[in-house]
C-alpha cells in the first residue's frame, strides 16, 4: 500500500524555488531518510506532507489531500517537527489529557508507561525540563498514537550523544512496525543510516538520488586502495577520492565488487559519504561543503 | 477514562487491534477551550485579584459604613440609592473594565503567539481542524469571559452585602435599607444582560478583528490592530473632510443606541425594560455579527496558511 505519493510537487516561494518538481513515492512499512544540505526543500517537501503549505502538483498522503484535510489526515499521520514545538506552558499532564481528548488514536497508558521509564514527572512544565527531555515527551506522547505514517524533521537536533541515540533505539524497538512508516530528515546521518530502508537525496528542489538501502549497498562501494593499485583504481572512475591518514580511499558507483576487491580492502561507505561525493559532482563547488 | 478500548496496555507489534476512538466535534472544542484556559490564566486569575482588592478595599471602608447609612436617612430614595449601590456599581465596572482589557490581550496574542513560539507545528500535528481552533480561541472573549465576569462580580458583591448587614447588624443597626436598595437577584439579571447583549455580542468585532490581526500579523499585532484604523480615520478626514469612520468606531465602543446613557449605570432596570427588542432590532447589532463571521473566516484561513514566524 502506498502511503505516499506524489508527482511534479512544486512549491517557490518568491523567485526561489523550493520544490521543483518532485515525485514521490513511499510504500508502506518503508523508513524513508530524507537528506539534503539546508535550503534544500526538506522541510517544504515534509510540510507539504503534512498539510502545512500548500503546494502545485499532485500529492496524496495515505488517500488524501494534506492541504485541504489536514485534521482528518493527523489521525493517521504524527509528527515531530524539531525539539522546540511544544509549548513551554504545557503541563506534562496536561499534554496528556489535551491528547486523550481530542485524538482518536492516542493509548493515554501508554504514553504513561514510556514517561515512567524517564525523569519526567506528570506536574512538570515543559519550561522546566531539559531539550533531551522535552524530545523525551514529545517521543513518548507520539509513540502512544497509533499512526500509520511518523514523519520526523530533525528530531534530534541540538541533542547530546546519548538522548540521540536513546531516540532512534526507542523508535525502533518500540514503535516500528512493517505497518508503519516513517519518513526522516537529518543531517546526523550517520545515526540513522542503520535504521533505514530507503534514502533520498535532494539538493536544490530536487531528487538527486532515490533508492532502497539494499541497493545502496550494492551500488555505492568504498575502497582503501593500496598506493601501488591507485592507477588502476582510478582508471575505474571513482565518484570520489579522499585521503585519510596516508591511504587512499575511493568510492565508486555501480562497479562490480569483485573487480574492487582486488585493489584494497572493499566497505559499504557511510551515507554521509556518498552524500558529498553525490552533492559535490552534481552542483559544484558551491554545494561541496554541505556535509 | 475516556478511552476504555485503548487504556489497556498493548504490544506496539498489532496495532490493528485497537478500534480508534470516537472523538465528537464537541469533545474536542471542549477540550480546545481547557487549553486555552491552561495558556491563559489571566482569564480567571486577574478578575480574581481585582475582586480580592475590591474586597478588601470595601472591608476597610465598612468602618463608615454605618456613619453613611445614617447620613442616607436625610436623602430622598434616589439619591439615598445612588449612595448605597455606588461601591456595588465600582465593583461591577472594575470587574467588567479587567476582563475587557484581558480579552483585548488575549485575543492578540491567541493566534500569534503560537506561531511564535512555533508550538502552532505541535497543534498542528493533532487532528484538530483550524475551524475548531479559531472557534475555541473566539469563545474565551465571546462566552468564557462574559460568564467568568458574571461569575466573580455576583460572587463578589453578594460577598461585600453580607459584610455591610454583618458591620450594621454588630453596630446594632438594622441592614434592611441595604436590601432593599441592593436587590441582588435584578442586578445579577441587568449584569448578564449587559454582558450578553454588550461585551459578547455588540463587541464581537472587536475581537474578530484582534484574532484577524493577530492570526495575519509577523510581528507587533498590538500596533497592527491599532495603526490601521487610525490611519483610515485620518485618510478619510483629509480626503472627504469627514469621520464617519471614526464616528463608526466611536459608536462601537460605547454600545449600542440607547445604551450608551446607561452603560456606566449598573442599576440597568431601565436598559432591560423595553430595550431588548430594540437592541435585537438595531442594524448595528446584525452588522457587527456578519463582520464577525468574515473576521473569524478569514482567521481561520490564515490560520491553516501563516507558518511559524
Amino acid at each position: 500500500m502506498t502511503v505516499i505519493e506524489a508527482r511534479g510537487l512544486r512549491k517557490a516561494f518568491g523567485t526561489t524555488i523550493a520544490l521543483d518538481g518532485v515525485n514521490l513515492r513511499v510504500e508502506e512499512g518503508r523508513i524513508l531518510g530524507l537528506i539534503g544540505p539546508n535550503g534544500a526543500g526538506k522541510t517544504t517537501a515534509l510540510n507539504a506532507i503534512l498539510g502545512l503549505t500548500q503546494y502545485q502538483g499532485e500529492l496524496t498522503v495515505l488517500g488524501r489531500d494534506p492541504w485541504t484535510e489536514r485534521d482528518q489526515l493527523m489521525r493517521e499521520v504524527c509528527f515531530i517537527a524539531d525539539v522546540a514545538v511544544l509549548p513551554r506552558w504545557l503541563r506534562v499532564s496536561q499534554a496528556l489529557d489535551y491528547l486523550a481528548g481530542v485524538h482518536p488514536r492516542f493509548a493515554r497508558a501508554k504514553a504513561e508507561g514510556f514517561l515512567a521509564k524517564t525523569n519526567i514527572r506528570p506536574a512538570n512544565k515543559v519550561r522546566e525540563l531539559s531539550k533531551g527531555m522535552v524530545t523525551q515527551l514529545h517521543l513518548a506522547l507520539v509513540m502512544a498514537i497509533d499512526a500509520r505514517l511518523l514523519v520526523l524533521d530533525e528530531p534530534t537536533l541540538g541533542l547530546d550523544i546519548l538522548y540521540r541515540k536513546e531516540f532512534y533505539d526507542s523508535l525502533l524497538n518500540d514503535y516500528f512496525d512493517r505497518s508503519r512508516t516513517i519518513v526522516v530528515t537529518t543531517h546526523q546521518v550517520e545515526e540513522v543510516q542503520h535504521i533505514l530502508t530507503d534514502l533520498m537525496f535532494i539538493n536544490r528542489g530536487r531528487i538527486v538520488l532515490n533508492c532502497s538501502m539494499e541497493e545502496f549497498e550494492s551500488r555505492y562501494l568504498e575502497v582503501m586502495v593500496h598506493p601501488e593499485q591507485l592507477v588502476a583504481a582510478r582508471a575505474l572512475k571513482p565518484i570520489q577520492e579522499r585521503h585519510v591518514l596516508g591511504r587512499s580511499t575511493l568510492l565508486f558507483d555501480h562497479v562490480d565488487r569483485q573487480q574492487l576487491a582486488s585493489l584494497g580492502e572493499v566497505h559499504t561507505p557511510s551515507i554521509a559519504d556518498v552524500f558529498v561525493a553525490v552533492m559535490g559532482n552534481q552542483a559544484g563547488p558551491a554545494q561541496g561543503a554541505a556535509r | 477514562m475516556n478511552m476504555p478500548s485503548n487504556a489497556t496496555p498493548e504490544s506496539p507489534r498489532d496495532p490493528q487491534v485497537l478500534a480508534p476512538t470516537v472523538i465528537s466535534a464537541t469533545r474536542r472544542m471542549y477540550w480546545s477551550v481547557r487549553r486555552e484556559l491552561w495558556e491563559s490564566r489571566s482569564i480567571y486569575i486577574a478578575p480574581l485579584a481585582v475582586a480580592a482588592l475590591i474586597l478588601v478595599g470595601f472591608l476597610l471602608s465598612t468602618i463608615h459604613l454605618p456613619e453613611k447609612m445614617r447620613a442616607a436617612l436625610a436623602l430622598n430614595p434616589m439619591q439615598q440609592h445612588e449612595l448605597i449601590a455606588q461601591p456595588y456599581n465600582f465593583a461591577e465596572l472594575l470587574i467588567m473594565g479587567t476582563t475587557f482589557i484581558v480579552a483585548v490581550f488575549y485575543c492578540l496574542d491567541a493566534l500569534y503567539g503560537e506561531r511564535r513560539d512555533r508550538s502552532i507545528l505541535f497543534w498542528k500535528s493533532l487532528p484538530v481542524s483550524d475551524l475548531t481552533t479559531v472557534l475555541s480561541k473566539a469563545s474565551i472573549p465571546l462566552v468564557v469571559l462574559p460568564l467568568v465576569t458574571f461569575a466573580i462580580t455576583v460572587v463578589t458583591q453578594g460577598i461585600m452585602l453580607l459584610l455591610g448587614t454583618a458591620v450594621l447588624l454588630g453596630s446594632g443597626r438594622s441592614a434592611a435599607m441595604l436590601w432593599t436598595h441592593l436587590p441582588l437577584w435584578r442586578m445579577s439579571l441587568g449584569l448578564l444582560y449587559h454582558l450578553v447583549a454588550i461585551h459578547a455580542l455588540w463587541y464581537a468585532p472587536i475581537f474578530g478583528w484582534l484574532l484577524l490581526v493577530s492570526a495575519w500579523a509577523r510581528r507587533a499585532p498590538f500596533l497592527w490592530a491599532a495603526l490601521p484604523l487610525l490611519a483610515i480615520g485620518f485618510v478619510e478626514k483629509i480626503a472627504f473632510n469627514t469621520s464617519h469612520f471614526a464616528a463608526m468606531l466611536g459608536h462601537r465602543m460605547s454600545g449600542p443606541e440607547g445604551a450608551a446613557s446607561t452603560a456606566g449605570k449598573m442599576s440597568m432596570d431601565s436598559m432591560m425594560q423595553g430595550t431588548l427588542g430594540q437592541f435585537l432590532l438595531s442594524p448595528g447589532l446584525w452588522i457587527g455579527l456578519g463582520v464577525t463571521a468574515l473576521f473569524l473566516a478569514a482567521a481561520v484561513r490564515l490560520r491553516r496558511q501563516r507558518e511559524p514566524i
